[in-house]
């Protein structure tokens, strides 16, 4: 928190010695050598690839041939193309139930770990997920989740002799399946997160509470929660930015089936840019989702005011 | 005065009671809370442990019905025959040659351009700087066509400096992360090294960097599991198996082995047991180091 303040303090600038414009020729050049590298990486891989992506949006090009402008026309294509359809109305599905489910687990496993006993122990396996990578991950879970050989519907035979539950093959289940495996891995993160965020509240708060008689309940209600809702706030916006960029899951458990049930945005960008070497719809698909992502995190900030506590 | 003395026994008696009361409830919820945490830790560790029973079964004990939670026998040749049906050796070299040099000149390039913002007066340093701040709000699909399209050009595709270059030059983020702590140091140690005669470079490297030892850490092991687990990146740059990195490699055996479960999950295992065994050795530094960037992400 302290750096954000610190964040909109001027830097401090240090002189070095010499005469006044002879300083100040130095300073100059030695700061454009400290910045160079990173200064040609902003060039070269953020900005200009940030106006190409808008020019080649209005393109239209194979990757070899002749750039033929196009105008707005690869914009009405997609936003009339049933696959982009398809795929915002999945992703928005999984992240309906991946956010708010992921980050209830997340705060429940963090109140709980707060002050236990074996916190260092439950933490390592909590977190071991998030460091497995989703390419493991989505392997893993892709035989877990398997209908005739999987870990699961052999549990669910054995108990209640049911067929096999077709969590990935099954169209409606399958982006509540892939949800469950994104917080499952997710969760540590989130975890980790809110742990810092527990120890960040004063505990002069809570035993003020407790010594005015509140009991556990009115404690989270009154004191952590809101004390918390920075974090939350923290939370909740990253979680639905990678929730909306979800791939790696979607692209090894189920490459987008049965049929498109579980096609994503970012699945449909990579179709259209990587696997049919349509680089002008591929980037007016990848702009449309920038442009939502944008609105989406926007919205956000503007309706923390009314939640989100920060008299620390 | 008995009566008096009974009273105070009869409300220390009562004050007791209430204490032990107050302490069973308190024990039964620690076990409570425990149970849960417990259930919670089975679910997260279960699907790895099923990953490892799997891979030592034969593929009859895989898919026999009750599953069959202990191998017998021990089947250790499914982990020979995956690691070289696919050149998983290869893949680590990869993704160890991507992973360190990518974190090495990210570290380097981040600190150097942190430290200009936060320390030298330059023309065009606001606007520079809000340049970077902007490109924090870009989510790398945006721009990956384009720097596909560069590598393309470049004749870089298929090759691992198509993996390393962007982000070894580029981190917003790294950058906007070690000129905060930067501004948190003290200034005098700069200033005493200047009245001696030292330069921007001398001052860089002997104080300043040292200095930056713990988010330069957090930074680094952020960098490098994010590297490490990277899949979209070398899924679009690279073809050739032999320049796989470790993701992309056991993405590529599963497709190819997708019905021998046994065999796809002894890859699973040669795939992340090195990254566990790191994390459960230092689980403590790559906890807090993620908490803390995650934490100004």
């Amino acid at each position: 928190m302290d750096y954000q303040v610190q964040a909109l303090d001027a830097p401090q600038t240090l002189t070095t010695q010499g005469n006044r414009r002879d300083r100040k020729h130095k300073d100059a050049f030695w700061g454009y050598i400290f910045l160079l590298p990173q200064l040609l990486g902003l060039l070269v891989f953020s900005l200009i690839p940030l106006i190409s992506v808008f020019y080649l949006s209005m393109a239209d090009w194979d990757g070899l041939g002749p750039i033929t402008f196009v105008g707005l026309q690869n914009f009405i294509d997609q936003l009339k193309n049933d696959d982009l359809h398809t795929a915002l109305l999945n992703t928005l599905y999984y992240t309906l139930i991946s956010v708010p489910g992921g980050l209830i687990f997340a705060l429940l496993i963090a109140l709980g770990l707060n002050n236990v006993r074996g916190k260092t122990v439950y933490r390592v396996l909590y977190f071991m997920p998030f460091i497995t990578g989703s390419v493991a991950v989505g392997v893993i879970w892709s035989f877990l989740l398997n209908t005739d050989f999987g870990l699961l519907n052999s549990i669910l035979r054995s108990l209640f002799h049911t067929n096999g539950v077709g969590w990935l093959t099954d169209a409606r289940l399958v982006i509540p399946s892939i949800a469950i495996v994104g917080i499952w891995q997710g969760l540590g993160f989130n975890m980790i997160i809110f742990l810092a965020g527990l120890q960040g509240i004063p505990v002069s708060y809570s035993e003020a509470a407790r010594i005015d008689g509140a009991n556990r309940l009115q404690l989270f209600w009154n004191v952590t929660l809101p004390m918390l809702t920075p974090t939350i706030f923290f939370t909740t916006v990253i979680s639905i930015l990678s929730s909306f960029q979800v791939f790696d899951l979607t692209f090894i458990l189920t490459g987008g089936g049965p049929g498109k049930d579980s096609y994503t945005m970012v699945y449909h960008i990579y179709h259209l840019g990587f696997e049919t070497a349509t680089f002008g719809p591929a980037s007016a698909a990848a702009v449309i989702l920038f442009v939502i992502l944008l609105v989406m995190t926007a919205i956000q900030f503007r309706l923390q005011r009314q939640w989100v506590n920060y008299d620390v | 005065m008995l009566q008096e003395a009974v009273d105070t026994r009869i409300v220390k008696a009562g004050a007791q009671t209430e204490t032990t009361r107050k302490k069973t409830s308190e024990t039964v919820t620690t076990v409570l809370l425990h149970v849960l945490l417990i259930i919670g830790a089975i679910v997260m560790v279960v699907p790895f442990l099923w990953m490892m029973v799997t891979s030592l079964e034969t593929t009859a004990q895989a898919f026999s019905i009750p599953p069959s939670f202990i191998p017998n026998p021990f089947k250790w040749g499914n982990y020979p025959e995956s690691f070289n049906a696919l050149p998983f050796n290869l893949a680590y070299m990869n993704s160890a040659i991507v992973s360190v040099s990518v974190t090495f000149f990210q570290l380097i390039t981040c600190s150097m351009a942190a430290y200009a913002f936060a320390r030298i007066q330059f023309p065009g340093r606001e606007i520079i700087f809000f340049a970077f701040l902007a490109t924090l709000m870009i989510p790398f699909q945006l721009t990956i066509i384009p720097i596909f399209l560069t590598m393309k050009q470049l004749g870089l595709l298929d090759t691992l400096l198509s993996l390393i270059l962007p982000p070894a030059l580029f981190s917003a983020f790294g950058v906007f992360l070690l000129r905060q702590f930067i501004l948190g140091l003290p200034i005098e140690l700069e200033e005493a090294a200047i009245m001696d005669g030292a330069n921007r470079w001398t001052i860089f490297w002997q104080i300043i960097i040292p200095l930056l030892r713990a988010p330069l850490a957090a930074l680094g092991i952020f960098t490098f599991i994010g590297q490490w687990n990277d899949f979209f990146r070398p899924l679009i740059m690279l073809n050739t198996p032999s320049n796989f990195t470790v993701p992309l490699m056991l993405s590529q055996f599963r497709g190819q082995y997708a019905t021998q479960w046994t065999l796809v999950m002894a890859g699973s295992v040669i795939a992340i047991f090195p990254l566990l065994i790191v994390y459960v050795l230092a689980q403590r530094h790559i906890i807090k180091g993620i908490a803390m960037t995650g934490l100004k992400a």
